[in-house]
């Protein structure tokens, strides 16, 4: 029967060839739309949990309700303590600390004196211990425009474009110009040994990157950071594990008298990821009944249209004696046939335009200039299983329904009439 | 009306009378120049500390100042050890920091000044700001109050040039000294940026000066920065090669 209908539709286009036209242009949509929107939310959660706020975070509690200001006076202390304890109670996370810091980067010229600063957002993390996998997790390899990633104390890496501003060249030396956790006034030299690209407009404008060895030194922070941050195993974030591990903790901390006790956070909790999350997925959601609304509408019509050009094909269907289930239920068949060949026109149109945009990506690095939310400056989409199916949804749905509606008809024909109407 | 209703009657409109004579007697800008010939002098050494409260704990920052007029000033940090040997010059609108752990002199200018020095509720221009008020500010007499005990004037001052850290400044000064007691320090926007209380008055060289002056920034949470006047010369003889960038390194 299915292989009569196949044929059926093939034979006789007019039925078919406009739904699936016009599945098909709302599949490619939708897949599209949903693989640019899962791309651009993995590289902001990705970039997010990357560059700020990890899986999991553990900050002091007045350090967590400021975090805006970077209040490096709120550091945690007796951190080697604490990273003990924490890969003893959660021995699949790894921990690493990063200090986040502001200052004036000075460039001398020949004389000592002042050639060129420029205010810097200095951001310090475990390089020099090749275990920590800071410099693959930040792309810092990747992102290399000139030189070398820091290897030695007092080395440092600056943004392609702040070291263009500041006009200074590789092995020369520059001045960092700051505050220290307790606020004394910090001068200390460092080495220019690279410049990246982090591809990030908020940190390419001025961003520097050290060792944290380096910061604890310069900043009075032993064995202190700012914050410590969690990676789950394979750098994967799995939002029940992170809540899991964070609730066992601040458990522990709960009564706490402790002014600085520490807490931690999961990446959902923080930045607003949580909530813009779920934001993009009520979005796709939305996205989605729109279509199967509006396609239902369009090819309701359609239906309407069609049923109208059949009604003598239904009439001597009807006539020959197959009952009016039976004739509705070959129209489902048929319209859920017709749905699936537009869905899978429309899935394979919305996957290789999904595909291009993934490698391509679209470039909003223009109207990001000023933004400093951590975002990355070429937005990819993303093949991803789910977009194998999710046009479906809205492809066979909206055929279903239109079918449905406009089908009723077949019910209001009377029997006794048929051949009056057939003029037989 | 009875003669206890005459006496109220009298006593209210007496006081009205000396509050308005009071008020008129001296215009806000006599005011003003009586301030600046208590604060500012064309020389002055003045050795300080100041006390940074911060969260954890608070730091003492002793320093040695020379000015002369209002576009030389140069400070020598005395200690901590940390602090010890940083020396700050300013000519104009121009300041340079040395520092002997680096060797190195930095210029900073611009809205650099603006930022925090050692952490403290004072900014560079803070510490730098030596124009007399009737130079930058024109100003109004709002009432007479009482402050701590003390009899102020309250009063108005809007900036009438454009390089001013702060565009309106609402200050107490006493009626009797000529001190400020309090001020408050507003961006163009209204939005209150700084208190700061002034007090242990003291007369030095013939001249009333608070000797004590707590900074709070209002954008930062704690309890503020004091600074405090260990001693005070006014017009004493400075030498001109303190006042020299060459001399930051010596």
């Amino acid at each position: 029967m299915i292989s009569f209908l196949i044929k059926g539709i093939l034979r006789d286009r007019s039925k078919s060839l406009i739904p699936i036209v016009i599945i098909s242009i709302g599949v490619t949509l939708t897949v599209l739309t949903t693989g640019y929107v899962t791309g651009a939310l993995s590289d902001i959660v990705d970039q997010n949990a990357k560059l700020d706020t990890g899986h999991l975070k553990v900050m002091t509690k007045p350090y967590a309700e400021n975090k805006d200001q970077i209040p490096n006076d709120l550091a945690l202390l007796g951190l080697e303590e604490l990273i003990t304890s924490l890969q003893t109670q959660f021995p699949d996370v790894l921990w690493t600390p990063r200090i986040r810091f502001g200052g004036i980067l000075d460039v001398p010229d020949q004389n000592g004196n002042t050639k060129s600063q420029g205010p810097g957002m200095g951001l310090a993390v475990n390089l020099l211990n090749p275990n920590s996998g800071e410099g693959t997790r930040l792309n810092l390899d990747k992102a290399l425009v000139r030189g070398r990633i820091p290897q030695n104390p007092g080395e440092v890496v600056l943004s392609e474009f702040f070291a263009q501003k500041l006009e200074v060249d590789l092995g020369k030396e520059l001045t960092f110009f700051g505050s220290s956790m307790e606020g004394s006034m910090v001068f200390y030299k460092f080495i220019l040994i690279g410049t990246v690209k982090f591809g990030i407009p908020a940190m390419d404008k001025s961003a520097f990157v050290i060792d944290v060895t380096d910061a604890q030194r310069v900043l009075d922070m032993q064995d202190g950071s700012g914050e410590l941050l969690g990676y789950l195993p394979f750098e994967i974030y799995d939002d029940a594990k992170a809540s899991e591990i964070a609730t066992t903790f601040n458990a522990q901390y709960d009564k706490s008298d402790d002014e600085y006790a520490p807490v931690m956070l999961t990446l959902k909790q923080q930045n607003n990821l949580g909530s813009t999350l779920d934001y993009s997925q009520t979005v796709v959601s939305l996205f989605i009944f729109i279509f199967v609304f509006a396609m239902s509408i369009v090819l309701w019509n359609t239906g309407l249209i069609g049923g109208l050009r059949r009604y003598k094909e239904f009439g001597i269907r009807l006539a020959l004696g197959e009952s009016k289930r039976k004739v509705y239920r070959l129209l489902l068949a048929e319209a859920s046939i017709i749905g699936i060949i537009g869905s899978l026109i429309g899935t394979s149109i919305g996957l290789a335009g999904t595909y291009y945009l993934q490698i391509v990506g679209i470039d909003i690095s223009k109207y990001i200039e000023n933004s400093t939310i951590i975002m990355p400056s070429v937005i990819r989409a993303r093949v991803t299983s789910n977009l194998f199916f999710i046009g479906f949804i809205p492809g066979l749905l909206s055929m279903l329904f239109g079918t449905m509606l406009s089908g009723r008809g077949i019910f209001k024909r009377d029997t006794a009439r048929l051949f009056n109407e057939l003029e037989v | 009306m009875n003669s206890i209703s005459r006496i109220v009657l009298l006593f209210i409109f007496g006081s009205s009378l000396t509050l308005q004579g009071q008020s008129t007697s001296i215009t806000a800008d006599e005011i003003l120049k009586k301030v600046d010939a208590n604060m500012i002098a064309d020389t002055q050494i003045v050795s300080s500390e100041m006390i940074v409260y911060g969260k954890r704990k608070s730091r003492t920052i002793k320093s040695k100042g020379y000015s002369r007029g209002s576009d030389k000033h140069f400070t020598e940090y005395l200690s901590p050890e940390r602090e010890k040997g940083t020396k700050m010059l300013k000519l104009e609108d121009r300041l340079w920091i040395y520092s002997p752990a680096t060797d190195r002199i930095i210029q900073l200018s611009g809205h650099l000044l603006r930022q925090s020095v050692m952490g403290s509720d004072l900014s560079y221009e803070d510490m730098m700001e030596e124009r007399k008020l009737t130079d930058i500010y024109t100003a109004s007499t709002l009432s007479i109050e009482e402050l701590d005990n003390r009899q102020t004037y309250k009063m108005e001052l809007l900036a009438k040039v454009e390089d001013v850290s702060y565009y309106k400044r609402i200050l107490w000064i006493d009626t009797a000294r000529f001190v400020p007691l309090k001020e408050e320090l507003y961006a163009k926007s209204g939005k209150l940026l700084k208190k700061t209380s002034l007090s242990e008055v003291k007369q030095i060289q013939g001249r009333w000066y608070p000797t004590k002056i707590n900074y709070k920034d209002m954008l930062k949470d704690g309890q503020g920065t004091d600074f405090i006047v260990n001693e005070i010369i006014f017009n004493p003889a400075i030498a001109d090669r303190l006042f020299l960038k060459s001399t930051l390194k010596n």
